[in-house]
């Protein structure tokens, strides 16, 4: 694993949403609490939808273009929908938020 | 017979003597030095010290008989000040002693916010007999006032604590709710109404700024501005390891002293345990693995073979009457669940999280009876998915039992008060059920049983289900959205009746079944609890759509489209060239919209900051294209120029702009003002529309030409532009306090009636109220969020990290 540091977790507000640009697309960090965040995939399989535009709910986020609702910690569409976004190991330390970034190269290789 | 030097009498090394002279008296000959001018007591129990529940006598651990017969040499206040390593040497402020094995067991220090006035007198820490006693002494005092910085476990002791000697307490802390390292929201919520009822003053989310005074502590004075004043202040911020000593002998240390399974340090003849340790990464706050560090200690200077391990831990408040648990862990982790409790009436809240059919972590308010078996589950990692479905319930409704939630409810017995309002127990429900009464209506009217607040409404609806088996249909009444079992407009009257000024309170007063609702509802509230408490309640833009949250319209690509408010659809050459240069330097597609303004498109979110910046800059604000609140106000040229035109419609319409522009409302609201019945601004398709005459004013209300096409009802009429206004205003803050949230004034209209929206607004001391209460929230709303985001929350419209870069290695 290779964790980098992405900034203070002051800097993401609570149950709100940060963006993290990577070559690969960008990654939406999501904080659900006080001390926990996840980070996932910020495309919509449905039609692009930025998910760090919505409203996070307990540990899930529905998407502000039409309201597909995912699950931060599988990635999986939540009821009826189908889909799925991409989730990343994000941990927090001494008030930052690390996030690992093998999956990032695995999958630039 | 080996020299043992301890250096600090606290409660772990403590222990480590305990345990060491029980099973081995003649092993060690020990010197103990503390800092502190006494020997070992136990230092939680200076909260029931301060409270005047229990005096010092009382939480001494080890008095001088103690030592004597355990042939400890005392070095009471006395400091140590070096560790020579190389001659093996202790050197306190009175000589030295000499070591065979050495444990720093320095525990902790407060941590002082270093804010100007720090150091005046009166400014005191939490953490020992001093400060204990400082603190009584400001308490004598009449009247006397204290501010407590810290709302965790310490500060909360210290404020209930005064509070019980008479202070006035105030309770400052940084982040949104009390407790924040153990309590999610909801409990907090509930410590919060705690505190209160006994007249302590919280307040949250407040940073100092400084502290003021002549020679002594005066005032607090907080970062907003807010001024307390104060004749103590306690800091309860949180505490640093003393690890200055063990760095200057040269020890490894990290943020604490680190020390392996066995409590060495990187010397093998020195130990430490305590606040003062580091193990794995971990640094320890509570005594619990202290003492497991103190017995691990014992067996090593012993040479006997035992390791530490980092365990879960509980907490509790020690405040008589506030019964909070929480244990285990609510970060990190995949695939967890939550199951939630909540019992409004009796003010319990219970919260468990669950990961892999495992419990990892529980939250309990109000009823903390099951904290231990919970505690236990999690720390045995006892597979729980058998008992899931009753688990929330305790220990009682496992094992044979059936695992229906329902069943929870069967089990009370008869003389369970369900209904706290009227007092009606689930024997006299359960008898009128069985007497015909099958549904809820015929069940109010006969028990009472929730006819008054309606929280209990689950509860007898449960009843009626356990009771009549499958005879019982739930009624079809739309609640919100899954997350509660009440209707909009039921949930506007208890948020009043009640007065919840807070989500969580309104998540747990009304029973909501998840933690912290969802994309449906939590907008609705937001707006709700604004509209109802101007003045108490923030504004959270986590609860807002998109477009609220960022100001400006969301496009199917992830741009944002940007339109500035032209004020009755007037402007000039100054905003045209503005809007001009803006399209240019931020390459964005130019609109004139159906509203009279211009609109521009495709703006990139990192981008919104400098393009409101520059639009600022040639006098235009925000024009709340986005939002549920007032949209434009469509206005014609009317007496100004047009050769038909009654009265100023232009004016009047940048008149009732002006008034209107920045509040929230239930939907958007739109108005439009036309100067003459031939009607260019198209007012008798608004929800607001004004159609002037040569007598004065129509004023009609609940038109629409969406999705529905209707014509505005004539509300009233006025004779002059300030009685227009007037009615304008007023209208707007009857639908602002009484719509469901989206419903458009037409449909708002079409449930509660014209006559009696007639009826309000045309009673002078009605309107004159309505009206009051408008402007009150529009000192709070009415300000351009495009000028506040740009000065205070720019950063947040950009990435957090770009790592385009790091990939790609
Ligand atoms: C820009 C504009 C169209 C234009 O190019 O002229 C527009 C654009 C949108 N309208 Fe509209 N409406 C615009 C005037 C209108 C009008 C005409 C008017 O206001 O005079 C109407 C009919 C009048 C009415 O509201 O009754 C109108 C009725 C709607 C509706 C239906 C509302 C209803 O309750 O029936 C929606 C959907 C909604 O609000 O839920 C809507 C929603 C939208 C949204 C916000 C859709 C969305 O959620 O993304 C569009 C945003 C486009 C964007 O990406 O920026 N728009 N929209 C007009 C902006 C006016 C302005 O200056 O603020
Ligand atoms: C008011 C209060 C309430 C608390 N309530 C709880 C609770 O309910 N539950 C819970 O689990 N925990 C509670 N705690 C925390 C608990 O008291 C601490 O975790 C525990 O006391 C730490 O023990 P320790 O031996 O590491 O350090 P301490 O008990 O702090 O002892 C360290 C001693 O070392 C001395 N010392 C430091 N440096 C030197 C030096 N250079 N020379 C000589 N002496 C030195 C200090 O003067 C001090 O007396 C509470 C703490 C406070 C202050
Ligand atoms: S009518 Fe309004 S909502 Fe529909 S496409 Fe046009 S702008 Fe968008
Ligand atoms: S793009 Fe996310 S739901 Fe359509």
């Amino acid at each position: 694993m290779s964790w980098i540091d992405i900034g203070a977790l002051e800097d993401v507000p609570l149950r709100g949403t940060r963006l993290v640009k990577t070559k690969l697309g960008c990654i939406g960090l999501f904080r659900t609490g006080e001390a926990e965040v996840f980070a996932a995939s910020n495309t919509c399989p449905h039609k692009g939808g930025p998910l760090n535009e919505g409203i996070v709910h307990g540990r899930r986020v529905t998407c502000p273009l039409h309201n597909m609702v995912f699950d931060l910690e599988t990635g999986a569409a939540q009821g009826a929908d189908e889909g799925r976004i991409e989730t990343f190991p994000v941990r927090i330390e001494a008030g930052r938020i690390l996030l690992d970034v093998t999956a990032l190269a695995r999958s630039a290789a | 017979m080996q020299k043992l030097v301890v250096i600090g009498a606290g409660m772990a090394s403590g222990r480590v003597l305990e345990h060491l002279f029980e099973a081995d008296p003649d092993a060690y000959e020990v010197t103990l030095f503390n800092a502190e001018p006494r020997g070992n007591y136990n230092r939680i129990m200076l909260s029931p010290v301060l409270s005047g529940e229990k005096s010092y006598g009382e939480i001494v651990t080890h008095d001088d008989t103690w030592y004597g017969r355990n042939d400890v040499t005392c070095r009471f206040g006395e400091k140590v000040v070096a560790v020579d390593r190389a001659r093996k040497v202790v050197i306190g402020e009175n000589g030295e002693v000499p070591y065979d094995k050495l444990v720093f067991g320095t525990g902790s220090s407060a941590f002082i916010i270093p804010c100007p006035g720090h150091d005046l007198p009166g400014v005191v820490a939490f953490r020992d007999l001093e400060d204990t006693s400082a603190m009584t002494e400001a308490s004598a005092r009449p009247g006397a006032k204290a501010v407590v910085i810290g709302g965790g476990l310490l500060g909360l002791e210290a404020a209930a604590a005064l509070r019980l000697r008479g202070m006035e307490v105030t309770v400052l802390h940084l982040m949104g709710h009390l407790m924040e390292r153990q309590l999610d929201e909801a409990a907090g919520y509930l410590l919060r109404k705690d505190l209160e009822r006994r007249g302590i003053t919280v307040m949250t989310q407040a940073s100092t700024k400084e502290i003021r005074g002549q020679g002594r502590v005066e005032q607090v004075v907080l970062e907003d501005g807010t001024v307390l004043e104060a004749d103590i202040v306690v800091m309860a911020v949180g505490i640093r390891p003393q690890v200055q000593l063990a760095k200057e002998a040269g020890l490894a240390v990290g943020r604490a002293i680190q020390v392996d399974a066995q409590m060495r340090t990187s010397d093998p003849d020195v130990f430490a345990v305590g606040e003062c340790v580091e193990f794995e990464g971990h640094l320890f706050g509570l005594v619990a693995p202290l003492y497991d560090q103190a017995k691990v200690l014992a067996k090593t200077l012993l040479d006997e073979e035992e390791t530490f391990a980092v365990k879960e831990l509980s907490t509790k408040l020690k405040v008589t009457g506030c019964d909070l648990f929480s244990a285990g862990d609510f970060a990190e982790g995949d695939s967890r669940e939550d199951i939630v409790f909540r019992d409004p009436a009796r003010g319990v809240y219970k919260r468990l999280v669950l990961e892999d059919d495992r419990l990892v972590g529980a939250v309990m308010y109000g009823d903390t009876a099951d904290g231990n078996w919970f505690f236990s589950l999690i720390k045995d990692g006892t597979d729980v998915s058998g008992m899931r479905d009753t688990l929330i319930f305790g220990p009682a409704y496992q094992g044979g039992a059936s695992a229906d939630p329902l069943s929870a409810v069967a089990a009370l017995p008869d003389d369970a008060e369900i209904c706290g309002c009227n007092g009606v127990c689930k024997g006299t429900i359960v008898a009128a059920i069985e007497g015909g009464a099958g549904d809820l209506p015929s069940l109010r009217a006969k028990t009472k049983a929730s006819a008054s607040c309606g929280t209990c409404t689950g509860l007898v609806e449960q009843l009626l289900a356990v009771t009549l088996g499958d005879g019982y249909a739930a009624p079809a009444a739309q609640p919100v959205c899954g997350c509660c079992d009440l209707t909009h407009e039921e949930v506007r009257r208890l948020i009043r009746a009640k007065e919840l000024k807070s989500q969580p309170a309104v998540w747990q007063e009304l029973g909501w079944k998840t933690v912290n609702g969802c994309h449906v509802c939590r907008p609705a509230v937001n707006f709700y609890l604004l509209a109802d408490w101007p003045l108490e309640y923030r504004d959270d833009p986590q609860s807002r759509f998109v477009n609220e949250r960022n100001h400006a319209n969301i496009q199917k690509d992830g741009t944002y489209s940007v339109m500035p408010r032209m004020w009755g659809g007037m402007t000039d050459a100054n905003e045209l060239r503005a809007i001009a240069d803006a399209a240019e330097k931020y390459g964005a597609a130019v609109k004139v919209t159906g509203g009279q303004r211009i609109d521009l498109l495709g703006i990139r979110k990192e981008d919104l900051p400098a393009i409101w910046s520059d639009l600022n800059d040639a006098g235009m604000v925000s024009g709340h294209a986005y939002s549920k609140g007032l949209r434009t106000v469509k206005t014609c040229v009317g007496s100004d120029w047009c050769r038909f035109g009654t009265q100023d419609s232009t004016g009047l319409g940048i008149r009732l702009e002006k008034r209107l522009w920045g509040s929230w409302t239930p939907h958007k609201v739109k108005l439009g003002v036309s100067g003459c019945p031939r009607n260019c601004a198209e007012a008798t398709c608004k929800d607001i529309g004004i159609v002037c005459v040569d007598s004065g004013y129509q004023i009609g209300v609940g038109g629409a030409a969406g999705m529905d096409v209707k014509e505005v009802e004539r509300l009233a009429e006025a004779a002059t532009e300030a009685e227009a206004i007037d009615l304008v205003v007023a209208f707007v803050q009857l639908y602002r306090e009484n719509a469901k949230y989206l419903d458009r004034p037409y449909r708002w209209i079409a449930k509660v009636g014209l006559d009696w929206v007639k009826a309000q607004v045309l009673d002078p001391e009605v309107r004159a109220g309505l009206i009051a209460r408008f402007d009150i929230s529009q000192s709070v709303y009415q300000h351009d969020p495009w000028a506040d985001h740009v000065q205070t929350r720019r950063a947040a419209y950009a990435p957090l990290a770009d790592l385009s870069l790091e990939a790609a290695e």
